[in-house]
């Protein structure tokens, strides 16, 4: 889906819109998958966790800090040799998903974790007081009563991943940040700037909006 | 029948319980009262298992409570209901899905007939028929611990543990809780083990209680003999209510009405027969379940005392001067 196929301004931006939602839509629903594992470890051997062992949670909550603060732009291109192991190549759309969802994790790791051990303490110690083991605990009570705030902080993940996707068009990865760049700014076409700005407001705008109609719906 | 047999436990250096000895009977409803600080509470999250206790012995029914046996302690936690000041309903789940909620922990099928009915028949019970598919925060505070209460029987418990459970509630919802506790006492004959800081707790629906100070059970007994005539200082301040203000000159003399003598004019009588003037400067009417129990302070001239208090014992009423 080159962008030389199309010339006219709508066919190049709804390309790059179709790459912008492949590259979030992949990158978010991977990252999530993965993020949760952390993210139930950390609620588990949290210090008021349901099996409390600090070595494991203050070396998992280190290594997270260290992978998030890594600039998404240096990630990008440290990564390329693994991605080149898992995509194949290290240039394209497909390929950027590497590297976006590899600083999404432990960003979201955090984020469910929050939202994991927001859970009522006293609801955790009535299912305790019941009888329930540790993993009914984990499921019925931390994940089920959390689903409002995990989607409050997907919206959150979804949206950053947004801002991050324009800078894997450096990777050749395209995408409505990448037009913007390439078209409006280096070939000074301010209408291309306008429309994909536009584009991406009323993008996050939209996310926003189903988010916290989901939030409500759900809690 | 729950045995505690000298019980201690310690957090870090603090020793919280220190040696703690209780029987409960069966279908009775035991009242652990005392301070905020006390260990009743600890004391409660040990007798099923939340917390574990450093030494003694807890057993319901014989069963040790062991929370290194995790299988076991589950056993007993499927028997011992319990309900907390802060209700901790799950938010997300309805008044049914919380009521069948322990069922789903023991791998009960929910959506059986039999469930059904047993849920509904709990919702009866708790007098929320109207409230079925409400969630929590739609929900008052009495109506949240009446699902809480119906969620602590899903289970078939014969004991059911209430921490703190009318403390955040206002004295008119409180009665109607303890209705309802009494009306589970006595008609399904569970029994129930009431942690509580609320005096009018005790008086309204305990048979026997204990009241603990500082991690040791200073007095055991009926509430109407602890309470009415505390004989330790820890408890009289617990009920403080009058020492500072009553007269400094003069004699005070507390006399006590229990049962049938406190329908007798005693008072009366005494200011006719002595030809004596006293001032009547404190006085309290107390319910205890279905007896009243009065007392009231008299002051009287220092020169009186003596007549007076022969005129008291005469009567067979019981007194005490208050220093």
């Amino acid at each position: 889906m080159g962008i030389a196929s199309t010339t006219s301004m709508a066919g190049v931006i709804l390309d790059a819109l179709w790459q912008t939602l492949y590259m979030v839509f992949w990158s978010t629903l991977l990252s999530v998958l993965i993020g949760f594992i952390p993210a139930i470890i950390l609620t588990l051997t949290a210090p008021d966790g349901l099996r409390p062992i600090r070595p494991v949670y203050e070396v998992l909550s280190f290594l997270i800090n260290v992978f998030r603060s890594f600039p998404f732009i240096i990630l990008l291109v440290l990564v390329i040799p693994f991605t080149r192991l898992v995509v194949g190549k290290a240039i394209g759309t497909t390929a950027s998903i590497v590297p976006l969802t590899l600083s999404a994790i432990p960003f979201i790791a955090r984020v469910l974790e929050t939202a994991l051990r927001e859970t009522d303490p006293g609801v955790v110690e009535a299912a305790k007081s019941f009888g329930a083991s540790n993993w009914q605990i984990l499921w019925r009570v931390y994940i089920k009563e959390s689903v409002p705030r995990i989607i409050n902080g997907v919206v959150l993940l979804v949206i950053s991943l947004v801002g991050y996707s324009a800078m894997a068009g450096t990777v050749g990865g395209g995408g409505i940040g990448d037009i913007a760049i390439r078209f409006g700014y280096q070939q000074y076409r301010t209408d291309y700037l306008v429309v994909c700005s536009i584009i991406l407001i009323i993008f996050v705008q939209l996310i926003q909006m189903i988010g916290n109609h989901l939030y409500k719906r759900l809690s | 029948m729950i045995e505690i047999k000298n019980v201690r436990k310690s957090f870090q250096d603090l020793e919280v319980l220190k040696g703690i000895s209780l029987a409960i009977e069966d279908r009775e409803i035991y009242g652990i009262v005392g301070q905020s600080g006390a260990g009743k509470s600890t004391l409660l999250r040990c007798l099923n298992g939340l917390e574990p206790y450093d030494s003694g012995e807890i057993t319901v029914d014989g069963a040790l409570v062991n929370s290194r046996d995790k299988a076991a302690l589950r056993q007993l936690q499927k028997r011992m209901g319990m309900i907390f000041q802060s209700f901790n309903l799950l938010e997300r789940l309805d008044v049914y899905g919380n009521i069948a909620l322990p069922m789903k922990f023991w791998g009960i099928n929910t959506r059986s007939q039999e469930s059904r009915d047993k849920v509904h028949e709990l919702i009866r019970l708790v007098g929320l028929e109207d409230k079925v598919h409400a969630k929590p925060r739609e929900l008052s505070g009495g109506q949240k611990q009446r699902v809480a209460i119906a969620r602590a029987l899903a289970l078939d418990p014969p004991f059911l543990l209430c921490d703190e459970a009318t403390s955040a509630l206002d004295p008119e919802i409180t009665k109607g809780i303890l209705a309802l506790l009494q009306k589970i006492n006595r008609e399904m004959g569970i029994t129930i083990v009431v942690v509580t800081h609320q005096m009018e707790v005790v008086k309204q629906i305990c048979s026997r209680v204990a009241f603990l100070y500082h991690g040791s059970v200073l007095a055991e007994g009926p509430p109407e003999e602890m309470f009415i005539k505390p004989a330790q200082k820890e408890i009289q301040s617990f009920l403080r209510d009058k020492s500072e203000r009553l007269p400094k000159t003069g004699v005070n003399i507390q006399v006590f009405f229990v049962g049938e003598s406190s329908k007798e004019p005693v008072i009366t009588q005494m200011a006719r027969e002595l030809g004596k003037d006293f001032s009547i400067c404190w006085a309290k009417l107390e319910d205890f379940r279905e007896n009243v129990y009065g007392s009231l302070v008299l002051n009287v001239d220092e020169m009186d005392r003596e007549t007076v208090c022969r005129f008291l014992t005469a009567k067979n009423v019981t007194w005490e001067v208050l220093e």
